[in-house]
């Protein structure tokens, strides 16, 4: 299983730990320089990629940034535009002109109402976490059906795999449809039985994915599926 | 003599009353990830003290009139449970919680890079669940593991800290009749990285070279404790539930 960490020894930090001398080398997310030192300031394991020096945290808030795709529930609908809950810090906004619905004015509740998932994309973020959602976009709606878990943000890579293996593995195995979102939300779909695996295979990934026991699972169901 | 005239916190072999070495620390052990609905949380025992601490977010803050455009602002809320004392203690905030609130995210605020998160709210709860002297001390120590806990970019931890004088003598990390009849009392949060120092309080009279040297003890408890901490991290990643 991919754990998500190329090249470099696989070395665990804590914040304010000196990971060594800056030279020649650029400080990457999760670490500063201060001193002509690199100085860590996330818990997590160090990385080292084309003389960029960063730390992959261990846990992590969502932080949104351009482009992301999310899942986001409404919570907060005015006459002209939608206020989604994205797992921010902050609600971002859909403005009803980039809805991909044609919008009048007073009728944004007929397309979205509180409450309701929809598939979107980050189109900007501002220095101070205020952000606009687009739904032009290929395959971005609204989420009638399946089911919504959550992951936490760290894991999302792991998840996905290297190029999407991973997540190829789960979606063979239990025939289902599976996006996963930017901010740590996952949308199942499928048979009820199915959704009920696949959820429990991630729950697995979650808690276990380290170890050799979602890998055992996978294989199993894989396996099952085979003989039929 | 001490601040209470006849009181004998020194024993005649030169050990104190619970028979530590003048230099030496109470046990401490730490704990991160102890709550499963906080962002980041940990728990630590210093002596008989125990300290929890949660923490949530960055988050939206409000009321919006504490927002700053150009910052995260820390919430911390110290708070001694009725029980950990005892005297029960009146349950809420008093005058003696605000200040250590206060102090605590005025030193939280200098390490975590609240820059990263304008206009949010990074909310901490230190609750003390057990109190013998030095709660301050556990609850930052407690704040910073769970801030680290809830991958909060920081510039280093914080270690919370205490030495004092004892009759006439400087003494590391005052237990509670230490407290209450001792002279004085220095309790410092260390950056244990860079060594510089994110708060400091004295209650009672040190001389420069008693200062000096409760400070050397200072130092050399907080590289102990903060090998605790970091332990105390990387055994959380260890057990898998990250």
């Amino acid at each position: 299983m991919s754990k998500g960490q190329v090249g470099a020894e696989q070395r665990l930090v804590t914040p304010g730990m000196v990971i060594g001398p800056a030279t020649g080398k650029r400080a990457g997310s999760g670490t500063i320089a201060e001193n002509n030192e690199f100085i860590a300031t996330r818990l997590g394991w160090l990385n080292e990629r084309n003389d960029v020096v960063s730390v992959l945290p261990i846990n992590s808030a969502y932080m949104p940034r351009s482009g992301d795709l999310v899942i986001g529930y409404v919570a907060e609908v005015r006459n002209n535009l939608w206020f989604f809950d994205v797992n921010g810090p902050f609600q971002a906004l859909l403005p009803m002109s980039l809805a991909p619905w044609k919008v009048e004015y007073g009728s944004t509740r007929q397309h979205l109402g509180i409450g309701d998932a929809a598939l979107a994309r980050i189109q900007e973020v501002d220095e101070t976490h205020n952000m606009v959602l687009t739904m032009k976009g290929v395959g971005l709606r609204r989420l009638n059906e399946g089911a919504v878990v959550s992951i936490p943000v760290n894991l999302i890579d792991t998840l996905r795999g290297e190029n999407n293996a991973t997540l190829s593995r789960i979606r063979d195995a239990t025939n289902c449809r599976i996006i996963v979102g930017d901010n740590g939300r996952v949308w199942i779909h499928g048979d009820a039985e199915d959704m009920l695996t696949s959820r429990q295979l991630i729950q697995t990934l979650q808690q276990e994915g380290h170890k050799n026991t979602f890998e055992t699972a996978v294989l199993a169901l894989e396996n099952e599926r085979g003989e039929h | 003599m001490g601040g209470y005239g006849d009181v004998k916190l020194l024993r005649d072999d030169g050990k104190r009353l619970d028979g530590r070495a003048i230099d030496e620390m109470r046990a401490v052990t730490i704990e991160a990830g102890v709550l499963p609905a906080a962002d980041g949380s940990a728990m630590v025992t210093h002596g008989l003290n125990v300290a929890v601490a949660a923490v949530y977010g960055p988050m939206e803050a409000h009321p919006r009139k504490i927002q700053r455009q150009d910052r995260a602002v820390i919430d911390v809320r110290y708070n001694m449970a009725p029980f950990s004392t005892g005297d029960r203690i009146r349950p809420g905030f008093n005058r003696r919680s605000r200040e250590i609130s206060k102090v605590t995210a005025e030193a939280l605020e200098s390490v975590v890079l609240v820059e990263r998160y304008p206009r949010s709210k990074i909310r901490v709860e230190i609750e003390i669940l057990a109190a013998e002297a030095g709660t301050r001390c556990a609850g930052i120590t407690a704040a910073s593991v769970a801030l680290a806990d809830a991958g909060i970019p920081m510039r280093d931890m914080i270690v919370g800290v205490a030495s004092g004088k004892i009759e006439d003598t400087v003494v590391l990390d005052l237990d509670k009749a230490e407290d209450n009849y001792g002279q004085a009392d220095l309790p410092v949060g260390i950056l244990p990285n860079t060594g510089e120092i994110a708060f400091l309080q004295m209650d009672g009279d040190l001389s420069i070279d008693e200062y000096n040297l409760a400070m050397e003890y200072n130092f050399k408890a907080a590289k102990e404790i903060h090998e605790v901490m970091a332990d105390a991290l990387k055994r959380r990643y260890e057990r898998g539930d990250a």
